[in-house]
């Protein structure tokens, strides 16, 4: 087990397209580190880059203490799990997850005893003598997180591993791959485009776009602090509400909308936005933040009337999405609240969790 | 609902299932009737051949009778042929010719597939292209040249010359199988293995050459077909008997003048095509299947 440090990474192809762009990150000794972000963010080729299968253009990178920017990947003492398991078809189940073993010419009983051990803990031991075409997509994948473990590397890493499996194994792999790194915690970089995997799994979240990363954070910190308007709409499903307005002073601090709606900033706020006053921004608010009105009397919650557009009844809560000056708006309301196409619904605004974006910037102020 | 109702008092349009079927039987009585005429031109050679082979001279050259039909079969054709020291001797020739052909086509064919289709160096795709282009030169037109080279090596009229030739026909087309095989396994295997401490030879070895195995196999009965098969090549280079090849020597030891021993010919025939035939009806499978990979996703 050890750190893994990243320091000014750049990748960049031929053609000077850089996919990853001067990146800094600190990973400490048994952390699970999730990467997340769209299609073509770098996360990936950052990965495979920790992973030693792809060279580095400029920067270093640290595993466990050494510089490994040319060591290959076969010495660098990791594990990686792929999203379409690459398991060996001609192999039985034992001797995938032996053969790294074998190739480090590790004695015949602990290569048993380290397979026996992991597929105990991965409860396989009745699939050993299969081959991979036998075994059905979550055995797969359990298979290749055994060929991980049994290496006892410094690293793992997982690319997008729950990527090929349904949406019900894909929640239940989930809780496997947290309860495996609660067993056996070594330090873990994981990558994803799927911004709930990343919450649920990670001890911090880092978040790419464009080959940079956007903020590294707590998934709760994320979630309540988003830096950039593009964390701010990444992390969270429901995305956040954008809606653009401007600061004004109207005998207090208030944030007007498009349509010339005005909403007070909470007075624990003012002096946070004081100074955007008069300046175009962006009004970011979630969806649970824009709800039902059972509590309308709290400080700093704006009342406003919605034309819903439709309605998406999630058993748990619904779904409401409408139109704010012409800007689509998604509120997550009580499934007990009764509305329908067309109907106007009372919402209430809570501005206690608004975040105000400068345009200018993309920064959350 | 009401969109079921609407649904509902549309007309319907008329059913095509029935001429849908009618199609598919039509089409499936056109494939019969292709594949009978393709099965009878194929066929009836070869069985001409073991019926001719079955028969004596005297039968073989009688005006009476059926020559479709053997009234008293017999393998003395076969028989003297298998005493005969001469034929032995082809038949040697081309065992050796042939497995070393095999070998050393598919050594090289396998290592240059590997190396093309896994290694991304710079021009690789150029490169494998190039390979294809090779094998499209007709034999034909290389004879002469590689007359003149063979000459300066000493090798005219030594089987050498058919070991050194024949891989030069057979390992462009091996490549091509085996880089459209090797680029059939996904790249994640490879750095699977590379991670999980394999070598590139290892690799080789140990993943790609077991999975790719119906791959080899189809590209192992090319360069057989290639070397078993070969006429003009040991016509061109090869002239004493004792360095014939068995399609040569057939021709060389049972056509005297104008007299054919056309018993004996026959039999010696079907001596040579057994290896092949035998060979394609054990692995016809992992022929079919080694050619069409990465013909359709997996």
């Amino acid at each position: 087990m050890a750190n893994v440090s990243i320091r000014k990474v750049v990748k960049a192809y031929e053609g000077d397209v850089q996919a990853v762009k001067g990146i800094d990150l600190e990973i400490i000794d048994h952390e699970f580190v999730v990467l997340v972000g769209p299609s073509g963010c770098g996360k990936s080729t950052t990965l495979r880059m920790i992973a030693g299968l792809e060279e580095i253009t400029a920067g270093e990178i640290w595993i466990g203490g050494d510089v490994v920017n040319d060591v290959p990947p076969r010495d660098r003492d990791i594990a990686m799990v792929f999203q379409n398991y690459a398991l060996y078809p001609h192999m039985s189940v034992f001797d995938n997850m032996a053969f790294g073993l074998k190739l480090r010419k590790f004695p015949k009983e602990e290569i048993k005893r380290r397979v026996d051990e992991a597929a105990t803990m991965l409860d396989i031991q009745m699939l050993l003598d299969r081959k991979p075409k036998a075994l059905s997509g979550g055995q797969r994948q359990r298979v290749a997180m055994g060929r991980a473990v049994v290496r006892n590397p410094k690293v793992f890493l997982f690319d997008e591993p729950l990527s090929n499996l349904d949406a019900k194994l894909r929640v239940q792999m989930r809780t496997e791959i947290k309860k495996l790194h609660q067993l056996v915690p070594t330090t873990t970089v994981y990558v994803t485009h799927d911004q709930i995997e990343a919450m649920t799994l990670a001890d911090r979240v880092v978040v790419m776009n464009h080959g940079v990363i956007e903020q590294v954070g707590a998934p709760q910190e994320l979630y309540h602090h988003p830096a950039t308007r593009f964390v701010a709409g990444f992390i969270g499903s429901p995305a956040m509400n954008f809606l653009p307005c401007q600061v004004i002073d109207d005998g207090g601090l208030k944030v007007q909308l498009a349509d010339g709606t005005k909403m007070a900033i909470p007075a624990a706020r003012v002096d946070r936005y004081g100074p955007y006053k008069g300046k175009k921004m962006t009004l970011g608010i979630r969806p649970e933040h824009m709800t039902e009105t059972h509590d309308s009397e709290k400080p700093g919650v704006q009342i406003m009337n919605a034309k819903v557009d439709v309605v998406e009844p999630m058993g748990m809560e619904t779904l409401v999405h409408h139109f704010v000056d012409g800007v689509a708006v998604c509120s997550r309301i009580d499934p007990n609240v009764h509305t329908g196409p067309g109907k106007i619904l009372p919402l209430a605004i809570d501005m206690n969790n608004m975040h105000l974006i400068e345009d200018a910037t993309n920064r959350v102020v | 609902m009401s969109a079921s109702a609407t649904a509902g008092n549309l007309p319907r349009p008329k059913s095509k299932v029935g001429s849908m079927e009618q199609q598919r039987r039509m089409a499936l009585w056109g494939s019969y009737i292709a594949l009978t005429i393709f099965v009878i031109i194929f066929l009836v050679p070869p069985f001409y051949m073991i019926v001719t082979s079955l028969k004596t001279s005297a039968e073989i050259s009688a005006q009476a009778g059926n020559p479709w039909i053997v009234k008293n079969p017999t393998f003395d054709n076969y028989w003297e042929l298998m005493t005969n020291a001469a034929f032995q001797r082809y038949f040697i020739n081309s065992v050796w010719v042939t497995a070393v052909t095999v070998t050393l086509s598919m050594t090289i064919a396998i290592l240059a597939a590997f190396s093309l289709s896994r290694m991304g160096f710079k021009g690789s795709q150029v490169l494998s292209t190039g390979v294809f282009l090779t094998y499209l030169v007709p034999p034909s037109l290389l004879f002469i040249p590689l007359f003149q080279i063979l000459g300066w090596l000493g090798l005219i009229n030594s089987t050498w010359a058919l070991v050194l030739l024949f891989p030069t026909l057979a390992v462009p087309f091996c490549t091509w199988i085996m880089i459209g095989y090797f680029s059939s396994i996904p790249k994640e295997l490879d750095e699977a293995a590379l991670i999980d401490g394999a070598s590139y030879p290892q690799i080789l070895v140990q993943i790609f050459i077991p999975v790719a195995m119906p791959g080899i196999i189809a590209a192992t009965i090319f360069a057989f077909t290639v070397a078993w098969g070969a006429f003009l090549y040991p016509l061109a280079y090869l002239y004493s008997a004792d360095q014939a090849t068995l399609t040569v020597g057939i021709v060389r030891e049972l056509i005297k003048g104008d007299v054919f021993a056309w018993g004996m010919i026959m039999a010696a025939c079907a001596m040579a095509a057994a290896p092949p035939i035998i060979i394609y009806t054990f692995l016809m499978d992992y022929y079919i299947a080694g050619l069409t990979a990465g013909a359709t996703k997996g």
